[in-house]
């Protein structure tokens, strides 16, 4: 029985990467941006909340209502400035200032916070699980954030393919000349594009936020798991992307359940063995690249 | 070589075609200069403190290793994040050796050579994809890596292991003996990207930077090309990482596998000028002045490194090097081809030579 509470753990905690990893997806299907300072923004954003929380006097479960929007903002301001600054020269570039913005990210926030784990405490919200059998214990908080993370992804699909800004946006990242043609401003989309991404990942690194501690080191695996996400599931699927999440969720807590110190390392190989057999990941779109 | 069918060089010899050199003046003497600069260096331990010495070895491993960074994103256009895998395998191979009974010096090249094969099977995973999903690709291997080293008792696991086979030296001679192998080893490591970029692989790589498309229907064997490379870089990171061990005595997977020695290579390449081979020596020099200085306060010359690097990164690409070469055309290392003066060569009677041709940009 504890290996199909391993598995449903595993699931949980997809819900967490898929939503880690939306923003990353995003970035990279409009822009061609590899960001790889996003880990970084969702242990800013826990660090945001630890700072605006005793100032505001939100309850630390409304925290992101606060945040969320301030995210967006910086996210659309940085893009307009130093990210379009970088993609303006080519995408090496702004490789290259992602990753440097994600250290003097990682050790700005060492400087101001010290390396010690912080967390969201929402109290006994967080204890709250519903058990079917004694040994199976599903956790209220998780089984939200899969639910979030369900309606972000279904939010953005829709978005994207319904309304005007949407169709704009993948406009955009067809051919971003053809559209400047037709006199989109693609510059204010990409703003636009990022300021949802920050959104995203902000509201991913409250939840996780809530759920464990963070550190100023905890950026880089944010990262990497939301990469290892979006190239199981398959590059460009958005419902791929969720996949890969539970799919990464499940073996990590699999590996845990051989040796917890196999968790991250059972991922890394699911990871590097979906490369090996199937590059395009499980749902990718067969592209020419 | 067995990079295939490279574009040829066009050569002078066919009527008054305008000369090519490798320079844009003439720079025989710079070799002499580089040997005096060496021969002064190897001298240092008797003439520096102790902390200098250290100092310098510190300089030479960074100096390795972004060289190495240098020649992979600089020249093949691969962006990793990942080079620490090398580097952390390269301190463990030497630590293994020197468990063994082997002495830690003579491991180092063994060290490289190791990283050098283990680099073949992760370059089939990664370059499966392309861009900023093979830096990140990179980064995954290296923290499976890490992962995998911490799992094994016998290497210390998760606390690291003392390296030992050092201990019958006199603090004296240790120093002078790692000091001389940093020195060893970083001449191999500049000398060897050198050498590799007058190759006929060099001509690829700049085709290929040059014109993607353009090298492979000249028929540049692109892949190879690349895997030479990433196999090289491996083979330096994987150097240093052993100069690592054998100069702290101590190996730990969270130091020698830390995501910080990619971020150093990268921004000393970034600040001392990307794809040019003196930069990465300019920017160490940076790196470690700025280090120094900011010795007591923390992590702050990281931040102001990395913001100084995305700030050239954006608005001086070339970096300090190539920004203030731009204009006087100065290479310590000549590895383009300048077209430039106008020979004669040719069939007697032929016309007489043309005007000389205005210097044109080089092709690095």
């Amino acid at each position: 029985m504890s290996w199909l509470n391993a598995i449903i753990q595993g699931i949980l905690t997809g819900g967490f990467y898929a939503l880690f990893a939306c923003g990353l997806s995003l970035l990279f299907g409009v822009m061609g941006i590899i960001n790889l300072a996003h880990g970084d923004l969702a242990v800013i954003a826990g660090y945001v909340a630890v700072l605006l929380i005793p100032e505001t006097h939100v309850p630390v479960v409304w925290s992101f209502v606060v945040v969320v929007p301030i995210f967006a903002v910086g996210g659309y301001i940085l893009q307009r400035t130093l990210l379009q600054a970088s993609l303006d020269r080519d995408p090496f570039t702004t490789l290259l200032v992602t990753f440097g913005l994600s250290v003097v990210a990682e050790n700005a926030l060492l400087e101001a916070f010290s390396s010690n784990g912080q967390s969201l405490n929402i109290g006994s919200l967080i204890a709250y699980s519903f058990n079917p059998t004694t040994s199976i214990s599903l956790s209220y908080f998780s089984l939200t954030v899969l639910g979030v993370a369900v309606v972000v992804l279904g939010a953005l699909q829709l978005f994207l393919s319904r309304t005007g800004t949407g169709r704009l946006i993948r406009a955009v990242a067809d051919d971003k000349e053809a559209a400047q043609l037709v006199g989109v401003n693609y510059r204010h989309i990409f703003g636009i594009a990022a300021a949802i991404a920050f959104a995203t990942v902000a509201l991913a690194g409250i939840a996780s936020g809530m759920y464990t501690e963070f550190a100023p080191t905890s950026g880089p695996a944010n990262l990497l798991f939301a990469f290892e996400s979006v190239v199981i599931g398959g590059i460009g699927s958005l419902w791929g992307t969720l996949v890969g999440g539970i799919v990464l969720g499940v073996a990590q807590q699999i590996g845990a359940q051989i040796n917890p110190a196999y968790q991250v390392l059972a991922g890394h190989i699911v990871f590097l063995a979906v490369l090996a057999v199937r590059p395009r990941g499980l749902f990718g779109l067969r592209t020419s690249s | 070589m067995t990079t295939g069918a490279a574009p040829v060089p066009p050569t002078a010899e066919a009527g008054s075609l305008p000369g090519v050199t490798r320079s844009a003046r003439p720079t025989a003497w710079l070799g002499g200069l580089g040997v005096g600069v060496v021969v002064l260096l190897a001298f240092m331990p008797s003439i520096v403190s102790q902390a200098d010495t250290s100092i310098l070895l510190n300089f030479f491993i960074l100096l390795t290793m972004s060289s190495m960074w240098n020649l992979l994103a600089g020249y093949a256009g691969m962006v990793s994040i990942g080079q620490q895998a090398f580097v952390g395998l390269g301190a463990y191979t030497v630590l293994v050796l020197a468990d063994g009974g082997f002495s830690p010096v003579a491991a180092i090249p063994i060290a490289a050579l190791v990283c050098a094969a283990l680099s073949v099977p992760i370059s089939l995973l990664v370059f499966r994809l392309r861009g900023g999903y093979f830096a990140i690709a990179t980064w995954v291997v290296a923290d499976a890596a890490s992962l995998v080293i911490s799992s094994i008792g016998s290497l210390g696991g998760g606390t690291g292991k003392p390296v030992p086979g050092m201990s019958g030296l006199s603090p004296k001679s240790f120093e002078q003996v790692t000091y001389w192998a940093a020195l060893a080893v970083v001449v191999v490591a500049v000398g060897m990207t050198y050498a590799l970029l007058r190759s006929r692989l060099g001509l690829v790589l700049a085709a290929v930077r040059d014109n993607e498309v353009g090298a492979r229907s000249a028929g540049a064997r692109v892949v190879t090309a690349r895997r030479i490379v990433y196999l090289v870089a491996a083979l330096g990171c994987g150097a240093a990482g052993a100069l690592l061990a054998v100069s702290q005595l101590n190996v730990q997977p969270a130091s020698v596998f830390n995501v910080q020695w990619s971020a150093e290579m990268i921004f000393v390449t970034m600040i001392g000028g990307i794809g040019t081979i003196e930069g990465p020596i300019l920017g160490s020099v940076v790196f470690f002045l700025l280090q120094q200085n900011l010795a007591h306060e923390g992590a702050w010359y990281l931040i102001i490194f990395g913001a100084l690097a995305v700030v050239i990164a954006i608005w001086a690409p070339r970096g300090l090097w190539g920004t203030a070469t731009a204009k006087l055309r100065v290479q310590l290392f000549p590895v383009g081809y300048h077209v430039g003066r106008t020979r004669r060569r040719g069939r007697p009677g032929s016309a007489p030579p043309a005007p000389p041709a205005p210097p044109v940009a080089s092709t690095a």
